[in-house]
């Protein structure tokens, strides 16, 4: 097992080095596409980089790494995000 | 090969200029503050070309080392005494992090009560770290050892830092005739890079010394005891390959003094040697059988050798300079643990002398046999404390 | 001054990492990377980025990142530095370390590099306390905060780490905060071209350390400049300037109450109890001396010292 690691701790650039963080969720962020202006400000305040952004310009949530915080939700200018409970309907 | 006058401390920092070091970073402390100021010349002079960080304590100068050998540079510090117990959690990094950096320390005693003066107290106290530890007796093999040490550190097989111990004043600043290497020689025999799989390299990014959980910190520590037994042999060869390359080899992990035919061994490192050789030559000429074996290297720990270098002898005298207080002898200790499952051990018998640089004469050392075979005659080894003034300090 | 649609698309520190949900540390990151386009190494001394990072053998750096130990980030990077540009490697060397591991533990090697004016880029996330070993004191808690080791509200006014920096005379200081980031990434930027010893403060409200819900995270890193508990500036070759929103916060009037900064956070939810009215105000009266000293300083033409 030894002569399998690398000399020391080296790790590799890895998406979900922490597994699949949109598991520890208690509400998830819902875009209401009608109110959505496409201000990018959810893109660019997401801590986690769980905001992706579309080709044609739209966002959207990458629900297996957004960790519910709603910080999106609390910043969208235009209340087009709303937090929902999760497992809930 | 140009020969000079040089000091220990002289001979070590040419050995870092003819290894062409390229990142030099320390901060300086008695007896080995001489050292970094040559180095200085050389690269202010630039005979030397490297960069020399003149950081702010010895914590900071090992972590710019490691910073820089992280980085793919050969890298240098040195230190005593207090600056290496003030370093020491960036020893353990410098092994920990597989960092091939050379340190050279000029052993002295540990404070308080404050000491300039010589004891190997310092470097023992890092024997844990997972670097390599050598020991030089001479200015010439100073010289050689630094040179020595990178092509060790650098070995793929090794992948360790290596600290080159040399005692406070009785070496770093005793003058004695050395013959320099040519720098051609030296480039031949140390590779101009280090080696690869330890450079931060923006086009392919990783993350090192990341948190190991339970599962797999075990086997990295492990690795380390792994490389030192590979330095065991590295170690040899190295040493080896120099002696063919310029006439002077120093016995690989020990120096064995006269032991063919000895009956009783003085076992110790650093420059008293030189003494226990002398005392040796004297009880020679009285009948004596006496043999010496230097530890060049404690990190690792030369037990094969040893055990062969005993062979045939009725009683050692293991001479620690330095005390661990509830032990109280360290490499006394150590050699015991070495020879205990053979079969056949001399008596060992171990003698802590010379702290905070008390001197010990090749009298000494001849006393020091002279208690050793009283040892061997009632049956008991145990340890002594040399030369403590108003008796005690021991049971023999 | 950049845009949202300017910012690269592309992420530096990848999701699904260790980050409590709302971190500052982890959008101050992301910033970082939009901000130099990845082309950079990290160096990252203990503290809550570490545990960031996740386990061996993952992580979410997309850029080279040494892991260090708590006290020595800057002497670490001044090493490196000097070993990449041996290797003819022109990359910025970027420090992240929290306030702990800078105004703390950190500072004898700091302030060393800094006095030799080493070619790196030094960047505090400050949370305000040790917040990766369980929010204990540290030198950058403000007067009055809870921490898990000052129970009753910190009587010590903290260090101001950024004139401290300039004290050093160094070509390149700046405040930001991870509820500005355009501003950030400008300074982060501008820092990048310079050099010689650049520092950047960056203030990064944590929801797990300060007690507030993790979607009042920016808002309160806002609150912070709009109260002016935080100020926004940089220090270039000495001269400050205000920047963002506290430029036009000098004047006390346009300030919002402090109290709508501390409302929102549970670890200053005894200030605002009338039994503490001296905390209170001693914690008032930090700000308005902070904001003093800046008014001095701009009325000698910015001249710091």
């Amino acid at each position: 097992m030894a002569s399998e690691l690398p000399l020391t701790a080296i790790a590799a650039p890895t998406k979900g080095a922490a597994g699949r963080t949109g598991l520890w969720r208690t509400e998830r962020p819902v875009i209401d596409y009608s109110k959505c202006v496409g201000c990018l400000l959810c893109w660019l305040y997401c801590p986690e980089g769980a905001v992706i952004r579309r080709g044609d310009g739209g966002v959207e949530i990458d629900y297996d790494y957004c960790k519910g915080c709603g910080i999106c939700a609390n910043e969208c200018p235009a209340k087009a995000i709303a937090m929902v409970e999760e497992g809930v309907g | 090969m140009a020969r000079a006058v040089l000091s220990g401390n002289e001979a070590v920092a040419l050995g870092v200029k003819l290894a062409r070091v390229q990142v030099v970073a320390a901060y300086p402390i008695t007896p080995q503050t001489t050292i970094v100021e040559k180095i200085a010349e050389y690269v202010d002079r630039g005979e030397l070309k490297a960069r020399f960080i003149t950081v702010e304590s010895e914590h900071s100068a090992m972590a710019a080392c490691v910073g820089a050998a992280a980085g793919g540079a050969r890298a240098f510090t040195a230190t005593s005494s207090q600056g290496l117990l003030y370093m020491s959690e960036m020893v353990f990094w410098a092994a920990g992090a597989r960092l091939p950096i050379v340190m050279a320390v000029v052993n002295r005693a540990v404070a308080p009560p404050w000491s300039i003066w010589c004891d190997h107290n310092d470097a023992l106290s890092q024997r844990d770290a997972g670097w390599i530890q050598l020991w030089a007796e001479s200015a010439q093999e100073a010289l050689d050892m630094v040179i020595q040490a990178y092509r060790v550190a650098e070995d793929e097989r090794v992948l360790l830092p290596v600290m080159v111990n040399l005692d406070g004043f009785l070496l770093s600043h005793a003058y004695e005739p050395v013959d320099a290497p040519e720098q051609a020689l030296v480039d031949r025999f140390l590779p101009e890079k280090t080696p690869a799989p330890y450079w931060i390299d923006p086009s392919n990014p990783r993350s090192y010394g990341t948190i190991a959980a339970p599962d797999t910190y075990m086997e990295f520590r492990y690795k380390v005891q792994e490389a030192m037994e590979n330095a065991a042999r590295v170690i040899e060869e190295v040493d080896e390959e120099w002696g063919k390359l310029t006439g002077r080899r120093y016995g690989g992990l020990l120096e064995r003094y006269r032991c063919d035919d000895a009956e009783v061994g003085l076992i110790l490192a650093g420059s008293w040697a030189g003494d226990a050789k002398e005392a040796a030559d004297a009880l020679r000429r009285k009948g004596l059988r006496v043999g010496v074996i230097r530890l060049r290297a404690t990190r690792p720990f030369p037990a094969e050798r040893l055990a062969e270098a005993v062979e045939g002898m009725d009683a050692v005298a293991v001479v620690d300079r330095s005390l661990s207080p509830g032990l109280p002898s360290v490499l006394a200790a150590e050699v015991k643990a070495a020879l205990y499952d053979r079969a056949r051990r001399p008596l060992v018998k171990g003698f802590i002398a010379g702290l905070g640089g008390r001197d010990v004469t090749p009298l000494d050392f001849a006393r020091i046999v002279e208690l050793t075979l009283k040892s061997l005659k009632e049956g008991v080894g145990g340890v002594e404390c040399y030369g403590l003034r108003g008796g005690g300090g021991g049971d023999g | 001054m950049v845009t949202v649609r300017e910012l690269p698309v592309e992420e530096y520190w990848l999701p699904g990492h260790s980050a409590c949900p709302g971190c500052p540390a982890a959008l101050g990151l992301r910033m970082l990377g939009k901000a130099l386009g990845g082309r950079f190494v990290l160096v990252v001394p203990a503290g809550c980025t570490t545990v960031i990072q996740g386990i061996y053998p993952r992580t979410p750096s997309r850029v080279p990142l040494l892991n260090i130990a708590f006290a020595a980030s800057a002497s670490a990077a001044s090493g490196l530095k000097a070993a990449l540009e041996l290797r003819g490697l022109d990359v910025p060397v970027v420090v992240w370390a929290g306030d702990g591991g800078t105004v703390d533990i950190g500072l004898q090697a700091l302030s060393g590099a800094a006095e030799r004016n080493e070619d790196i880029l030094y960047v505090c996330y400050d949370n305000e306390a040790y917040q990766n070993t369980g929010i204990q004191r540290s030198g950058s808690t403000p007067a009055g905060a809870w921490t898990t080791t000052t129970p009753s509200g910190k009587r010590e006014r903290r260090k101001d780490a950024a004139l401290i920096l300039a004290a050093h005379r160094v070509p390149y200081v700046a405040t930001a905060s991870v509820a500005y980031p355009l501003d950030f990434v400008e300074k982060v930027r501008k820092a990048a071209s310079i050099k010689g010893f650049k520092y950047i403060h960056l203030h990064a409200p944590c929801p797990t350390g300060w007690r507030f819900p993790p979607s009042k995270m920016v808002e309160v890193g806002r609150l912070a400049v709009e109260t002016g508990a935080w100020i926004l500036y940089e220090v270039e070759n000495g001269v400050l300037k205000l920047t963002g929103r506290s430029r036009a916060l000098l004047d006390p009037s346009k300030r919002r109450p402090l109290e709508d900064y501390l409302r929102l956070q549970g670890r200053f939810a005894h200030l605002l109890r009338p039994e503490n009215r001296e905390q209170l105000e001693r914690l008032k009266k930090s700000v308005d001396e902070a904001w003093e000293t800046v008014r001095a300083i701009l009325e000698r033409g910015g001249r710091v010292f």
